[in-house]
């Protein structure tokens, strides 16, 4: 049962990966890229991070990728080719990529014990079962990660502040993008 | 309890779920198709054009448009983590006694500095 | 056996759920068109049937059967996905809700609640995951249409509920913090034992109430803040090219997303389906239906509040209305926030 929900989610995610790639328009691509998102979910809830899959929906589905949606409308892309051109370099990054994963997975499938690992996983996903899943995360962040929480509060407000000063070229200087008064 | 039916217990709530999306996606779909089979098909040029209260459509719709959408959603999907971030110390509030609590607190005047900083900068003005 | 018991009946109690959805969207259409003639001095709908009363049914079928036009320069994949998109969200969150009592009933062996669809663990999150997916169909609606007033109706709408529902997602976690727990039945159940003992009174939740049940309205797109659709100067927003059972869907949609939401305010704040007294007043099984009772006239309060505001208020400028959401509704849930977390410590 789980493995066969494994490999349901897993082949959506890698076939809708590639339409997000493959449709020349983006608005497809944004569409694709939520289904995909949607499977990644659906994948956390099987391995019991539910708190995981929640904010998997709201932060790539709900948040980011209207971000994206609204820069495929920003720019307004009809037929944009110039991406296509770079498919050498595309073609060099997956293939280191794909090496690096070769070499991650071909060190993880062969743990020292692996009856061990697998009971230690099962009495995790039993212990967030039976707290729930997400007071686990809340207990984990604000205990033992205490430092690295607020480090990620400082990278929050550095990207807050980058993105109004990177937001506000665009503002200030009346470009084609300006709406008229 | 033991763990063979915590995670029986714990799959059962996910099914119906599950199930809702299904009959919810199952009556979208199908309403759509039976009405399209239902419904008249009479199209003509006239009423096939885009409607702009009876003047001739002019140039693409799909015209290029202000960035400050473009900031609003940007400030979004950061303030937005930043409130995923209270969700779990919401619910181990108890748990986490009073380090928990002066975190969150340093963590929401983080929060302040960026949302007074994106204010005094204009970011949230809708001119 | 026990599976199929199980699974027969979640979807007997999702059928009567979705149904149950479907005919409150109806009568709503109604309710909605009666209450606003009334508080302008108007008779409203008086054609079909008494008093009006089986309109819903003669605009369903009106729609049904109309024919369901495709703009010539339109892209009719997306255009006929975003009534899809933005129907389904609106309908799944009812799966978390619970509607009576955390009961449990013996079938052929197999434990049910039978008012209550799914205790997941994460359901407030889940209302709000496919709340925010809700906004994927307004705005490929308005790209998919090639129409200007569609566009710019589709935008507005867009950043308008991607605004509001910060808002939202801040405005609850005073509950969370007094509740500990994310699942609504949870929520729910630390709320019985009369009016005292809800989120709104006992825990003091008066602001975050006030930020939810406004920027609730805000992120239905209802008046005062439906500036995505405003009839003045955008035709119909977002629909403007829709007809048909497409336009349908997404009216059915804002009103499916007014009971969510009103389902949610209903739990969150006042104590979902307990009564304002402690326990029930009637014995045994009719208790547990009076809690749903009691739980469907709260949901009707909210939803009456929001035909209310309309007729009250006029609509915003859209500038006033972001402006509201990021600077007024934004730090007073924040300051909920504070305030909350800082005297649950000191009580507690």
């Amino acid at each position: 049962m789980a493995t066969l929900s494994f490999f349901y989610f897993g082949s959506v995610i890698v076939l809708c990966a590639l339409l997000v790639v493959i449709f020349r328009n983006p608005v497809y691509s944004v569409i694709s890229l939520l289904v995909m998102f949607f499977h990644i979910a659906g994948l956390f809830v099987t391995l019991h991070a539910e708190f995981l899959a929640a904010v998997q929906l709201i932060v790539y589905a709900g948040a980011i990728l209207v971000l994206y949606l609204f820069v495929v409308m920003i720019l307004n892309l009809q037929q944009d080719d110039s991406y296509q051109r770079q498919v050498k370099w595309g073609l060099g990054l997956g293939l280191l990529a794909l090496a690096e994963v070769i070499a991650i997975i071909s060190k993880a499938a062969l743990p020292d014990e692996p009856a061990q690992s697998k009971t230690a996983a099962a009495a995790a996903g039993e212990a967030a079962t039976v707290v729930g899943n997400t007071e686990m995360v809340g207990k984990a962040l604000y205990t033992t990660y205490l430092f690295p929480f607020e480090v990620a509060s400082l990278i929050l407000l550095v990207a807050m502040i980058g993105a109004i000063i990177m937001a506000k070229k665009g503002i200030m200087e009346p470009g084609p993008l300006r709406e008229s008064k | 309890m033991n763990g063979a039916s915590h995670l029986l217990s714990y799959l059962a709530n996910y099914f119906p779920v599950l199930v809702f999306i299904g009959v919810a996606f199952a009556f979208g779909a199908g309403t759509l198709v039976i009405s399209h089979f239902l419904q008249p098909k009479l199209p003509d040029p006239e009423k096939l054009s885009a409607y702009e209260c009876g003047s001739e459509p002019f140039s693409d719709a799909r015209m290029p448009f202000p960035v400050r959408y473009y900031i609003i959603a940007m400030l979004f999907v950061i303030f937005d983590i930043e409130i995923l971030f209270l969700y779990p110390w919401a619910i181990a509030f108890d748990k986490i006694g009073v380090i928990g609590m002066v975190e969150m607190l340093i963590f929401i005047a983080l929060f302040v500095v960026g949302y007074v900083y994106a204010w005094k900068k204009g970011a949230l003005e809708w001119d | 056996m026990d599976m199929l018991v199980f699974a027969g009946a979640s979807v007997a109690k999702i059928a009567v759920v979705m149904v149950t959805v479907l005919i409150t969207v109806a009568i709503l259409t109604l309710a909605e068109r009666k209450v606003l003639s009334w508080m302008q001095d108007r008779m409203g709908p008086m054609e079909v049937g008494p008093y009006g009363i089986l309109q819903p049914i003669a605009d369903g079928i009106k729609l049904f059967f109309k024919e369901d036009i495709i703009p010539a320069g339109a892209n009719w994949v997306l255009f006929s996905l975003a009534p899809i998109i933005s129907l389904i969200p609106a309908f799944i969150g009812f799966a978390v809700v619970p509607y009576g009592p955390n009961i449990e009933y013996e079938l052929y062996g197999v434990t049910i609640k039978p008012f209550i669809i799914s205790d997941i663990n994460i359901g407030i999150l889940y209302v709000l995951a496919f709340a925010s997916i809700g906004a994927y169909g307004v705005i490929l609606g308005g790209w998919a249409s090639n129409n200007k007033y569609s566009l710019l109706g589709g935008l507005r709408a867009a950043a308008q509920v991607i605004s509001y529902e910060l808002n939202v997602g801040l405005a609850i976690i005073g509950v969370l913090i007094l509740a500990g727990s994310l699942s609504l039945v949870t929520i729910a159940e630390k709320q019985a034992g009369g009016f005292w003992h809800w989120n709104l009174i006992g825990g003091l939740q008066i602001i975050g109430f006030v930020v939810y049940v406004i920027s609730s309205v805000a992120e239905t797109n209802r008046l005062p803040f439906d500036l995505p659709e405003a009839d003045s100067e955008l035709v119909a927003g977002w629909m403007t090219e829709y007809s048909g059972m497409r336009f349908a869907f997404f009216f059915m949609a804002e009103y499916a997303n007014m009971i969510l939401v009103s389902c949610i305010a209903s739990v969150l704040f006042l104590g979902g389906y307990h009564a304002p007294y402690p326990g029930t007043l009637l014995p045994g099984i009719l208790g547990y239906f009076e809690g749903v009772a009691w739980f469907t006239v709260k949901v009707y309060f909210f939803l009456f509040l929001f035909f209310w505001i309309r007729a009250t208020l006029p609509r915003l400028r859209y500038d006033q209305l972001m402006r509201f959401g990021w600077k007024v509704m934004l730090p007073l849930a924040l300051a909920n926030i504070v305030i909350t977390a800082i005297v649950v410590y000191v009580l507690r």
